[in-house]
């Protein structure tokens, strides 16, 4: 492993002070992905900034009945709270999907959401890769692609996003806190992860020396009604091939609302904007869910390998819906 | 600055180290090659099979990812630390009754391992395969114990004995 210096802030502004003055620098929570990074040379920053006793380890109610989770909290400890558990199982069930026990007790919710993908070509520094040196070429487009997007992907780069955690939070309209050198700022986990672009480098809209303080959970009447499943290439321990996190009202036999995001697909979490849009009003029965799932992979562009992901995404949408519609 | 060492004091095993070290020093590292606590063992140093499995703070954690400078002050038990005046802890007992093992390397992972799954499921803490989340109380079934020890890979295959040498030690424990 490349030398660095660490460097313990005394709290957050000074840390967003110390590492706005390191370029090379990163900040440092729970570090399972990171520490691994930097294991393997495909990251070697110069500094470590570490956040992880800086940030907030509490779940806290919010006024309007939402929850506030601090960026230190773990995996575990976020799966385990019996808030989420009863008013947002699938993010509960997203969580317990990832890693193993032992990961879960040291990542955090701030480090997962800025876990790297786990493209192997990324992870093999002899290979090219535009996202760990942009300009060398994307080794997937012409290698292995089994693992890789099939929506809002770029000449660039065809990874994926391999959180199940943001799924989840993308499926639930989860607020993204952060402080920067600029102050603080609030936005939509939808806005936090972007697509490859021109540049893949760049996993997020987060500008340099800007940090993940808390995430929010508004209140979603019907929350509870949610879940999350994950196909894999092992029974667990292991990342999704595709995944979905969806939540569903029904009234009278039709959808009155539906949350649905999809994971494994895409760059960054991917919502199902186009299949809401055709489950909202619509009957809640099989047929209605496959039209929806299908009209939501419409526009999925799968490379050589990875056609299989597109059937895999509609079953799994599809079960996933009946699941929650109570139906068969 | 490169390379300067930083001052962290760490109880290992119910003692007290203090040290002078490469912040690059994992806490697998540290215990193996500046304590001499040769329990958790260095199986892939990617966090991928569990064998350098400690308790961190009460909590299991895989070593070899946990940057030492990071854990100033924790408290570490390993397999070693188990063991008490009274001799065995009631897993490592297990796992000798149940033959659990055959050649032993990742064996002192799933013991730290498994004592520290039976402590999040005395918490009520559930599991992937838990059918309800939000339920109160949940059996340790076969599956259960499975689910929450996937992080610990056996290349000799001895899961077969691992699962009922847990499933005894576990008799009693419920979701709350």
């Amino acid at each position: 492993m490349k030398p660095f210096r660490y460097d313990r802030a005394a709290d957050i502004p000074a840390a967003v002070g110390t590492l706005a003055r390191e370029r090379a620098g990163v900040f440092l929570a729970g570090g399972t992905n990171l520490v691994d990074l930097m294991k393997l040379g495909v990251m070697q920053p110069d500094l470590l900034v570490d956040v992880r006793r800086l940030t907030s380890a509490e779940i806290e109610d919010l006024p309007d009945g939402g929850l506030r989770i601090g960026a230190a909290v773990t995996n575990s400890e976020l799966a385990a709270d019996r808030r989420i558990r009863s008013r947002y199982p699938a993010l509960s069930q997203a969580l317990l999907s990832g890693g193993s026990g032992q990961l879960r007790n040291l990542a955090t919710t701030g480090g997962n959401l800025l876990q790297r993908t786990r493209c192997a070509y990324f992870y093999d520094t002899t290979t090219p890769c535009n996202k760990r040196e942009p300009g060398t070429g994307c080794s997937a487009l012409e290698g292995c692609n089994k693992d890789h997007a099939i929506f809002g992907a770029s000449r660039h780069c065809v990874a994926t996003n391999p959180s199940d955690m943001a799924v989840a939070m993308t499926a639930l309209d989860a607020v993204v806190r952060i402080q920067g050198p600029g102050g603080e700022r609030a936005i939509p986990v939808t806005e936090l992860h972007r697509l490859p672009g021109q540049e893949p480098e760049r996993d997020t809209t987060l500008e340099h020396a800007e940090l993940i303080t808390a995430v929010d959970l508004p209140p979603l009447e019907f929350s509870s009604n949610s879940g999350y499943r994950k196909a894999r290439e092992r029974a667990s321990y292991a990342f999704a091939l595709v995944s979905v996190a969806a939540a569903l009202q029904v009234r009278g036999g039709l959808v009155r609302d539906v949350r649905i995001a999809l994971g494994g697909v895409a760059h960054k979490p991917w919502r199902a904007h186009t299949a809401e849009d055709a489950l909202r009003g619509a009957p809640a029965t099989e047929e209605s869910f496959r039209e929806a799932a299908e009209a939501e992979l419409a526009d999925a562009a799968p490379l050589p390998d990875n056609g299989y992901k597109v059937p895999l995404a509609r079953n799994l949408m599809m079960r996933a819906l009946l699941d929650l519609s109570g139906g068969s | 600055m490169w390379g300067m060492d930083v001052e962290i004091t760490l109880n290992a095993d119910g003692r007290v180290h203090r040290l002078d070290i490469d912040p690059r020093t994992t806490l697998l590292d540290l215990l193996r090659e500046c304590i001499g606590i040769w329990s958790p063992k260095k199986g892939c140093d990617h966090g991928q099979c569990g064998a350098c499995t400690i308790l961190l703070d009460g909590k299991r954690v895989n070593s070899c990812l946990a940057l030492a400078v990071a854990h100033d002050g924790a408290e570490i038990i390993t397999a070693e630390g188990l063991t008490s005046d009274s001799g065995l802890h009631p897993i490592q007992r297990s796992f000798i009754e149940h033959d659990a093992f055959q050649c032993g390397y990742c064996t002192p992972g799933q013991i730290v391992s498994a004592v520290g799954m039976l402590d999040e499921a005395r918490a009520g803490w559930p599991s992937y395969v838990t059918s309800d989340v939000g339920a109160v109380e949940t059996r340790l079934t076969d599956e259960e114990i499975r689910e929450r020890m996937s992080g610990n890979l056996c290349r000799c295959g001895a899961y077969a004995n691992i699962v009922p040498a847990i499933r005894e030690a576990a008799d009693g424990v419920r979701h709350r």
